[in-house]
């Protein structure tokens, strides 16, 4: 998504090309991250003769990879805070396990249950959230005994057992896709394509009453033919992943669960006060402090939201599986911190952003599938995802030392 | 004078700072033997000369000669200089908290053979050095377990085991209490019969003409001249005429104030130290601030002005505060910055980089963040309102920046300064307290800040201004209290206040006569 009503782009004024300049340089990083995304795309299209965007395997890429993504959301928050959270895998298991022994030993109503659970996951955070923001154990110590012992509690609420087999109601969660209400015996999913021309309606209208309102405050905006192909070129890529889902079984619930997930954070942490409240103690805890945010409030409640979006993907990712295991949520917060770092997150805090870790994250993604694919055994991926990470923020910090 | 009498000569000594002259063909010279102090307001350029002198800024950083014991010195670190006996002991001291005495006595300077530490001869050691400096302590205390005062002497001992000729203390008693402080002196005079040369930096001038041989002053980064004990020459008086003298027109705004009724009062204000709770910061203040009017706190390093301003912005300093504070009369309890705020206070900190800046933000997020609640509805920001209002101060005040999207971290000092300024008056408080705004800044955003903070005061709000710089305080406030020791010990309206009387106040110890000001 365009960031197109704050800093991106301004073309009129000598004063204004300056400051063009600066605001690209700034979002290098993301569009460069993006850029890599799609060569990372088309070599492995290349090289596995198209099966890597074929509709079924795009689909399956979304399937795999929500929970991870879900958990970046959080922990973006959390970084940008300058802080960690290790304990999430655990917390997803934990929660999961509870779900299992909700619905599956006790039969309880799995809208019910998923509620209960999400509730759980924020109490989770809100108890670990107390200990960093109000007593100041630091978050690193805090999530490493969160770690352990949501691990162990795991093992003790399932017995030591994997409980499996969900209700098809809960399985759907993850593994079912919107109905297609025009399914008139097309090859095609016709909802999906309607719900695509939706997103992409509602983004357009967004963009242009956002232009209109800068022309008004007299802010410079990007000329009308830069804009159209802007607008364009954003339905384009909307229409054509509307269309390979299409292809396939439509767009899967998850997907839906995700979007909307980044749409409200996208929206929270760059519209709206709270957002700035992060951005401003991860920048300077102190000024922030003294110009009056309640710093420790915001640290709190930004480790139960962590705790609830581990939750939820405990839930998803049970759901997937259709079991609840003891060792589900393995390496799960190591997934979600990487995919902030590659998407430009900062681990002195203060910058990073929700498109940046859900771009990190699918570069992670990508990768894994499309070595996959190749055949690359598990161990090879689990070294070049080491070494992708460890050079995406290279690259970073290489970049910071030659602007300074 | 026999030229082996002389330890050290520092010959034209120039250090320049980006655009500011820090020392200016500065001379300095001290005898073999003596305690030599060093004198001069904040900024002056006491440290630079000593951190030139020491070789934290190398030969070629700066211009000049360093003669020490008869030689030329070029010094590319601070290594260099401590190998030759000069021993510098900064102010914020440099021990390590959770390492014994014995193995900070020895940091950098272990008691080993092939890399392995004969703690036997480190102990034994430590233990001589801690016997000359008179601190019965274990060497193998650690250092987090003894006061400020002990670990002043762990310094000093430190200083001794590598065999120091020359001493360097920066305001060595500025954190201490009286006997410690006394110790301390008394250990320098012992030091100099055993021939150890001194230089002591210190704003305690009474201490200053007690211990010392000679006096050396410093202003705006030149010498004044240097003041010879036994010719009777080194007297209070003539310390603080030589620190404050200049020529003070020209540099201030001329504005006729209009002032109102009290809108700020402060009674019986105590605090104590967030970490060491049994030392009080702030003893008993009472002060009050008028409509328009721009009242001055002085004070030296350590005076508690900082702590004073910042328990007042909603306990934002210290422990086990005490005391009232009144706004139109109506009394305010306020516990965080926030209710601070609301109150229609602001602080606009000391240490800009420190407390006050989001470096890595752009100038509009800068300006607008202690506003965002006014600036947003229902949670959801005003972008637009915001740019509006941040493009508005920078005309308002002048700040240089390409745009309003510029990172502040790439603003000058003064620029980021107006920032800070416009962050305060976007919040549109009714009092503000402005601690040392005008520091490390040039002399013409100086005077814009100036003219700035008299049309504040013009708009009839009430202005505290914290500054170290007395010809500041003298040239634009209108009522002046002078604090020493987290006392307010004198109050001085502008018309009878000079250098010479505030510096009294400032370095007095007894609580002043309050004269009534009607």
């Amino acid at each position: 998504m365009k960031n197109s009503v704050t800093t991106d782009e301004k073309q009129n004024g000598t004063d204004e090309q300056n400051v063009k300049g600066l605001a690209i340089l700034g979002n290098m990083k993301q569009y460069s991250m993006v850029l890599f995304l799609v060569i990372v795309g088309a070599f492995f299209q290349f090289l596995t003769n198209g099966t890597f965007l074929r509709p079924l395997n795009v689909t399956n890429v979304i399937l795999q990879n929500s929970h991870i993504l879900i958990l970046a959301i959080g922990m973006l928050m959390v970084i940008v805070l300058g802080h960690i959270d290790l304990s999430v895998g655990s917390v997803a298991a934990f929660v999961g396990a509870v779900a299992a022994i909700l619905i599956i030993n006790n039969g309880m109503n799995p809208f019910l249950a998923i509620l209960l659970c999400l509730m759980l996951g924020g109490v989770i955070g809100a108890w670990q959230g107390f200990w960093i923001a109000y007593v100041k154990v630091p978050a690193f110590i805090v999530t490493l005994a969160g770690m352990l012992v949501f691990r162990g509690l795991t093992i003790v609420v399932l017995g030591g057992r994997t409980i499996a087999s969900f209700p098809d109601m809960f399985r759907s969660l993850s593994s079912g896709f919107i109905p297609d209400v025009f399914g008139g015996g097309t090859e095609l999913h016709v909802t999906t394509l309607l719900v695509g021309a939706l997103f992409s309606l509602v983004i357009a209208i967004i963009l242009v009453l956002a232009r209109k309102k800068r022309i008004s405050y007299s802010f410079s905006v990007p000329s009308m033919p830069v804009f159209i192909v802007q607008l364009v070129a954003i339905a384009a890529i909307v229409m054509a992943f509307s269309y390979t889902l299409a292809s396939h079984a439509g767009i899967p619930n998850v997907l839906f669960i995700l979007v909307s997930l980044i749409v409200i954070y996208y929206f929270a942490t760059t519209k709206m006060k709270a957002g700035r409240y992060l951005y401003a103690i991860g920048g300077n805890e102190k000024a922030a402090q003294l110009s009056g945010i309640k710093t420790q409030k915001v640290v709190f409640w930004t480790f139960v939201n962590m705790g609830m979006l581990a939750g939820l993907s405990g839930l998803i990712f049970s759901a997937r599986l259709n079991a609840s295991t003891a060792a589900a949520g393995d390496l799960f917060e190591l997934n979600a911190i990487a995919a902030c770092f590659i998407g430009g997150a900062s681990s002195s805090g203060g910058v990073g952003k929700v498109m940046g870790a859900i771009v990190g994250g699918l570069v992670m993604a990508i990768i894994n599938n499309g070595m996959s694919l190749l055949g690359v055994g598990i161990d090879w991926q689990q070294a070049i995802m080491g070494l992708v990470l460890l050079s995406a923020v290279a690259v970073d910090v290489y970049n910071k030392k030659s602007a300074a | 004078m026999n030229v082996s009498d002389v330890i050290l000569e520092m010959k034209d000594i120039t250090k320049q700072f980006a655009s500011v002259k820090a020392l200016d063909k500065v001379n300095f010279k001290v005898k073999r033997g003596e305690i030599h102090a060093l004198c001069g307001e904040n900024g002056a350029g006491k440290s630079t000369l000593m951190k030139v002198l020491s070789g934290v800024y190398p030969f070629g950083d700066y211009e000049g000669d360093i003669v020490f014991e008869d030689g030329v010195c070029q010094f590319k670190n601070i290594r260099q200089s401590e190998d030759l006996g000069i021993v510098i002991i900064h102010q914020e001291l440099a021990l390590i908290p959770h390492l014994s005495i014995a193995e900070n006595i020895f940091l950098g300077n272990e008691q080993e053979k092939n890399g392995i530490i004969n703690w036997n001869e480190t102990l034994a050691e430590a233990k001589k050095y801690l016997e000359m400096v008179g601190l019965s302590e274990s060497p193998e205390t650690l250092i987090t377990d003894i006061g400020v005062g002990k670990q002043q002497l762990v310094e000093i001992a430190k200083a001794i085991a590598k065999k120091v000729k020359l001493l360097i203390l920066d305001e060595p008693t500025a954190a201490l209490n009286e006997d410690d402080s006394e110790n301390l002196l008394n250990l320098l005079l012992t030091f100099k019969e055993q021939g150890i040369t001194s230089i002591i930096i210190s704003h305690k001038l009474n201490e200053v003409t007690a211990v010392s041989d000679s006096i050396t002053i410093l202003r705006d980064g030149q010498t004044i001249e240097t003041l010879d004990k036994a010719k009777g020459e080194a007297t209070e008086e003539r310390i603080i005429k030589g620190m404050v003298g200049r020529d003070l027109s020209q540099r201030f705004p001329e504005r006729e104030p209009n002032i109102g009724e009290v809108i700020f009062e402060v009674k019986n204000w105590n605090a104590y130290h967030p970490l060491h709770k049994d030392r009080k910061i702030l003893d008993d203040i009472n002060f009050h601030i008028r409509k328009g009017e721009i009242v001055g706190i002085a004070g030296l390093m350590g005076a508690g002005r900082t702590e004073l301003a910042m328990s007042i912005f909603g306990k934002s300093y210290g422990a086990k505060i005490s005391g009232e504070m009144f706004k139109d009369g109506k009394e305010l309890r306020l516990n965080h910055a926030t209710d601070a705020i609301e109150a229609g206070l602001a602080y606009v900190s000391e240490d800009r980089k420190g407390n006050g800046l989001l470096l890595e933000e752009t100038v509009m997020r800068n300006i607008s963040l202690a506003s965002l609640g006014k600036l947003s509805s229902n949670g959801v920001m005003n972008e637009y309102e915001e740019a509006k209002e941040a493009e508005d101060y920078r005309k308002k005040l002048n700040i240089k920046t390409p745009s309003i999207w510029q990172l502040v971290g790439n603003l000058s000092g003064g620029n980021q300064q107006k920032v800070v300024l416009s962050k305060w008056m976007l919040s549109e408080p009714d009092i503000l307290f402005l601690d040392e705004p005008t520091r490390g800044i040039d002399v013409g955003s100086k005077y814009e800040i100036y003219t700035i903070i008299q049309e504040l005061a013009a708009m009839g709000k009430g202005i505290c201004m914290i500054s170290s710089e007395l010809p500041e305080i003298l040239g634009i406030c209108h009522r002046i209290y002078a604090m020493n020791e987290g006392r307010i010990t004198g109050e001085v309206l502008q018309k009878d206040a000079t250098g010479e009387i505030m510096m009294g106040y400032m370095t007095s110890h007894v609580e002043g006569e309050i004269k009534n000001e009607k």
